[in-house]
């Protein structure tokens, strides 16, 4: 939460998301310095936008919570946000990264006590509820940001709106003027834990999606069903508004797929098999999922989370990779294919289709330094040419929170068994 | 008590200026609230408003600082004073942005800022800022029981990191299950076919190195201490013990195959030729140190059809076998598939399952395993009947819907069995009669034996796994610097296992630096207050060594509890128990919270202006109440918010005195309890809600409504539920009535 000084035996912690939180936390509680960079204007990651987990369906701000106070009351971590690193020179124990930060136009002085928010009238695309909402162009990311504090849309810089957001604010935390820069950090180990990102589902062109309203994916359902999300927690289906209560999840939506991903994203059953219990908490009365599969994945401890949500008459299963999806004269998605255990073709319309959609990880096509070695999917692998930089979470592997958490918290000692090394010598 | 100087600084920011009278509130403050010195301020967290406070930290010697502003999980960096008292009076999250902007709310609005200002004085004055845990120990030790993959990860990991080790293993021989398999599932692209295990690397990596003390046939028989000062007896085979200063423990004490002998309708031990996972390996290494082939157990003819029957013995609803997925199963027979078919591309050989499962690259494996021309059948098996030399598995196919599909004439079939966690002793599990103690074959030996008082192991999860808070905090278990990793707290692989065990290793480190520094673990880590006894006033009644959700206290001879501060995560629940109330911590105590709801107002009987307590979890039910301010979700003005640790830190004093204060309910906020707990002490809400329940009484005594008092589950996405549960409860309470006790 302070500023201190970063030198080689500081560790570098890529990506703010749980498995970045985790590893700069657990280093800094073990009394490493850490400079930590995330690229959105809050901390949190996808886990964030979660509404609930698997398999205990409590909610990851909870856990986020506990992780924002361990972080405000460590003096140790310092938080770089709408930053990205652009560069990374040095070997192991002596690296120095470029890191590019974006202007908040937004400085400390912020209360967010959201009068900007209320002064300004451009209405702006929310990428928290991945679009599917807007918000004003002066937003607090969401209610749980850290920092919490506001930030302005770089569309209203210029703007009369930029102006009305400044003559609002009564504490001089609107700065305009602010500019984009680079700055240079040292660090002597770095872990890279920038996540994964959903797989574009447009690409799976018999799906239709971004052709069919009614046709959305895993991560936006998270959000319809989230209080604070664009719908206030109501499921309801994009083209119409209408109550969704007949929904169809369709499971490795890109996943193991030699045309998309080859690999199983392993998150996404269990992940449907939760959202069904969405659809039963917004409808208990009327609400009904589908769940179209080729093998349900409730690895180890979750089976008994599947066992109950089959024998929940609200949930059918049906054995089949979904062929294609059209839309029918009511706005329906339409699923056609073939259950495969008997062989009975279908056509099922319903209020709307859940694209299980992939993991694929961020660092793939991203500013990764060049020599970092990573498969052919993009995800860093435990390679000695790596040096010291430590893939971790879901940049690393295809990964459940619990599993990432580990990822994290092994990567964390890996840099720290560097940075000691480099203490040592220098003793 | 050393001197103490207590300051209240209100801010007229974020419209608090506009809604409330503060300098009013300056007065509550130096009148009610008694502090020598009170001020307001335009803009309080910015740098002249902090500089203000820092100025009169240094210069006017104050040492207790009660700041009524925003909520305390506003502005933590403005407000940050580490070596003072600090309380936090919500005016904005808690007073402004829930009570709306009307000249007919103004005289409530004003009237609960005033009591929060109260409410703020009277904590912090009874508050010391923590000095930290003096009752440490130094040392730097790993104790690494288990001996496999993981604990040698654990070990490796931990001396890289500049810390000895002591490494106890029960069997003659490093390398546990994983030195029992001829190859592993691949870790690296291309994924294609099973790797060498890595395990002799393993091994040589421990042997080698100085710094880890290795003992062999050996256990621990006894652990006593605390995190940073336990001291372990280990019994070596010869009858010697040894015994080690540690400072952390990681437990990797692996797990064990689910017995195929309790599968005799799948033909576990009826046949030589129907064999578990483990069998298949001991086949497939004695072929390698051969001619290469696979052999039939029974006659040593070469295996020429070979089916693998998935989650024999698990997935399995009824409660005979196992409930849940081995999550490693689908790949090791795949891998032992390609044993044959690697060697031998003419051999057939089928995987019956019900789900593949084989996650991440896995499928890379998968689809490797089906270009080698290994058969995949999606089917439940329901007999495998041996008959000579061979067997015929019966099955339904679930593609034909075949109830009656067979093989006949298989070589060998091969029990994906699953494994089964060595985690010791069940400390909690329901005691048994002695008819049912009688019929358990074979009675759990403990790993740890540990001295404490709440039993001999790390408390489990009902599949046999270590408890732990799987989810966000993997690691997080309920015995203090005690760690448990690898596949005794989930199923898993050989990768995951390691990744796991470097984990674990950090997690012990951790551990043992902040335990001879006096601070807490997770999740109050860092925090250098610890509960403090009065021993004088102890009842010796036990119920805070009982209920210490860690296992933190003991007992000495004459039953008065004894505190492990090292082992203590400062929930505050054996706080809650006492009924004698001689625990406390420096900044939160029975006191600092009883004097909150003393120092509230009450209005007389007449005002129609009841009065509400809320004990709200300060981690999910606190939030949730800020997050309605922040979304401007209104809720009753009669009511008055305390952040609590944890609902288990809820003493029923509390309650009681509020009642009789005169307040007319009492809302407690916690978190989900049961087999799903939320809560982040484990067991800290159900307990408080044990304690609850009984309340009831206390009310009959009082000749109170049992509406007086409600317990709540409260999520921290409750933000628009707890604001209409508030409103509920508060027109509720007026049809109940005003409290009896008003005015007295």
């Amino acid at each position: 939460m302070t500023e201190h000084v970063a030198t080689n035996e500081t560790i570098l912690v890529v990506g703010g998301g749980i498995s970045g939180m985790t590893a700069a936390l657990e280093a800094a509680e073990t009394g490493k310095n850490v400079v930590l960079v995330e690229k959105n204007p809050a901390l949190g990651g996808r886990t964030s936008q979660l509404y609930r987990y698997f398999p205990k369906l409590c909610h990851p701000t909870c856990g986020l919570e506990i992780n924002l106070r361990r972080l405000k009351n460590n003096p140790r971590v310092r938080v770089l946000t709408l930053a990205e690193v652009t560069g990374l020179s040095g070997s192991t124990g002596n690296y120095t990264a470029s890191i590019k930060i974006k202007p908040r136009y937004v400085n400390e002085n912020c209360t967010a006590c959201g009068d900007c928010e209320r002064a300004v009238d451009t209405m702006v695309d929310d990428p928290f509820n991945y679009n599917l909402g807007q918000h004003k162009a002066a937003f607090l990311p969401n209610a749980m940001a850290y920092p919490q504090r506001y930030v302005l849309d770089p569309a209203i810089i210029g703007s009369a709106d930029a102006d009305k957001a400044r003559a609002a604010c009564k504490y001089g935390a609107v700065d305009l003027d602010m500019q984009e820069e680079t700055i240079q950090v040292k660090a002597g180990a770095v872990v890279w834990a920038t996540g994964w990102q959903p797989y574009d589902a447009a690409k799976i062109q018999p799906y239709g999606y971004g052709r069919f309203k009614n046709v959305i994916t895993s991560v936006e359902f998270e959000r319809l069903a989230d209080i604070h999300g664009p719908t206030g927690g109501k499921i309801l289906r994009p083209s119409d508004g209408k109550e969704a209560k007949n929904i169809a999840f369709i499971q490795c939506a890109g996943s193991r797929d030699e045309n998309h991903l080859r690999h199983c994203s392993r998150i996404c059953c269990m992940a449907s098999l939760k959202q069904t219990h969405y659809v039963r908490e917004k409808y208990p009365e009327d609400g009904k999922s589908t769940i179209y599969y080729i093998d349900i994945r409730a690895i180890d401890r979750f089976e008994d989370f599947y066992q109950k949500v089959q024998a929940d008459p609200s949930v059918s299963f049906i054995k089949s990779k979904v062929a294609k999806i059209t839309e029918d004269e009511h706005g329906n998605a339409v699923c056609h294919g073939v259950n495969t255990e008997g062989y009975k073709r279908y056509t099922t319309p319903h209020d709307l289709v859940v694209l299980a959609v992939g993991m694929e990880p961020s660092v793939k096509g991203i500013n990764i330094p060049g020599h970092i070695v990573a498969d052919s999917s993009g995800f860093i692998e435990a390679d000695p040419a790596n040096g010291a930089v430590f893939g971790a979470g879901c940049a690393s592997n295809a990964l459940d929170v619990n599993r990432a958490v580990q990822s994290a918290t092994a990567a964390a000692l890996r840099a720290i068994q560097v940075v000691n090394k480099v203490a040592k010598a220098e003793a | 008590m050393a001197d103490i100087k207590v300051a209240a600084y209100i801010c007229k920011g974020c419209g608090l200026g506009e809604r409330l009278d503060t300098d009013a509130l300056v007065k509550i403050a130096q009148k009610d609230g008694k502090v020598p010195l009170a001020k307001s301020h335009d803009f309080l967290c910015n740098a002249d408003g902090v500089a203000m406070i820092r100025n009169d930290i240094a210069n006017e010697g104050v040492t207790h600082i009660m700041i009524g502003a925003c909520s305390r999980r506003a502005k933590t960096e403005a407000f940050f004073f580490p070596e003072n008292a600090v309380a936090r009076a919500n005016l904005r999250e808690g007073v402004i942005w829930i009570r709306p902007d009307t000249d007919e709310a103004r005289e409530t609005t004003q009237e609960m800022a005033e009591d929060y200002i109260r409410m703020g004085c009277a904590e912090v004055k009874s508050m010391t800022a923590p000095g930290g845990n003096t009752n440490t120990g130094s040392s730097k030790t790993l104790l690494v029981v288990g001996g496999g993959v993981t604990g040698m990860t654990t070990a490796i990991e931990a001396s890289k990191t500049g810390y000895p080790v002591v490494l106890v293993e029960k069997t003659g021989e490093l390398g546990g299950w994983a030195a029992r398999l001829y190859k592993r599932v691949p870790v690296h692209e291309p994924y294609k076919s099973p790797a060498d295990t890595g395990v002799g690397d393993l091994v040589a990596q421990v042997q080698g190195d100085s710094n880890i003390k290795v003992y062999l046939n050996a256990t621990v028989a006894k652990t006593d201490g605390a995190p940073g000062r336990f001291v372990v007896d280990i019994a070596t085979e010869s009858g010697a013990t040894h015994t080690e200063d540690i400072g952390a423990i990681v437990q990797a004490s692996g797990f064990t195959l689910y017995d195929m002998n309790k599968l005799p309708e799948l033909g576990g031990g009826k046949s030589p030729n129907v064999v578990d996972q483990a069998g298949l390996e001991a086949l497939a290494k004695a072929a390698a140190a051969g001619d290469g082939v696979i052999r039939r157990p029974s006659d040593g003819q070469p295996v020429k059809s070979v089916v693998f029957v998935q989650c024999a013995g698990q997935r399995d609803p009824s409660g005979t076998h196992l409930a849940y997925c081995s999550g490693v199963c689908c790949n090791t027979s795949i891998k032992q598939a390609m044993y044959f078919k690697d060697a031998n591309p003419s051999v057939d050989t089928t995987i019956i399952y019900t789900d593949l499962r084989t996650p991440g690259n896995g499928e890379d494996f998968y689809r490797s395993a089906q270009e080698k021309g290994v058969i995949f059948t999606k089917g439940k098996v329901a007999q495998v009947l041996p008959n000579g030399a061979t067997s015929t598995v019966k099955f339904h196919d679930l593609i034909l819907d075949d109830t009656d599909a067979a093989m006949a004439d298989v070589d060998l079939v091969v029990l994906a069995t699953g494994q089964v966690a060595n985690s010791g002793v069940d400390i909690f599990a329901a005691p048994k009669t002695a008819e049912e103690e009688a019929a358990v074959e074979v009675k759990p030996i403990s790993i740890l034996n540990l001295t404490y008082r709440q039993g001999p192991d790390v408390p489990q999860l009902k599949q046999g796994f270590t408890d732990s808070h799987f989810i966000c905090f993997p690691y997080e278990t309920r015995r203090t610097g005690i760690y448990t990793a690898g596949p005794v707290r989930r199923p898993m692989d050989i990768a995951q296992a390691r990744e796991d065990a470097t984990g674990a290793a950090l997690k012990a480190i951790q551990a043992l630096e902040n335990a001879e520094l006096g601070r807490a673990a997770h999740p109050r880590s860092g925090d250098l207050s610890f509960p403090k006894v009065r021993l004088e006033g102890c009842t010796q009644c036990k119920r805070c060594t009982v209920e210490c959700p860690f296992g933190a206290i003991d007992e000495d001879e004459k039953r008065f509890p004894v505190f492990n501060e090292s082992r203590c995560r400062r929930c505050g629940t054996c706080m809650g128990a006492c009924p004698v109330r001689v625990i406390s911590f420096e900044n939160y105590s029975v006191n600092s919270v009883g004097a909150q709801i003393k120092a509230v107002d009450i209005p007389d009987e007449f005002s129609e202006k009841p009065r509400i307590l809320i004990l709200a979890c300060e981690n999910d039910a606190y939030p949730a109440l800020d997050m309605a301010g922040m979304n401007r979700n209104e809720y009753s003005a009669f009511v008055r918010v305390i952040p609590i640790r944890c609902l288990g830190s809820v003493n029923t004093i509390w309650v009681t005195d509020a009642l009789n204060a005169g307040y007319d309910g009492v809302m407690m906020m916690g978190c989900k309890s049961g087999d799903e707990y939320q809560c982040h002490f484990v067991k800290g809400s159900e307990l408080g809600r044990v304690r609850m329940s009984k309340i009831d009484d206390t009310l009959k005594t009082l000749n109170l409504e049992s509406e007086r008092v409600r317990d709540l589950e409260v999520a921290i996405t409750d933000i628009e539920r707890v604001p209409e549960m508030i409103n509920k409860y508060a027109a509720e309470l007026v049809a109940v009535g005003p409290s009896p006790f008003k005015g007295f």
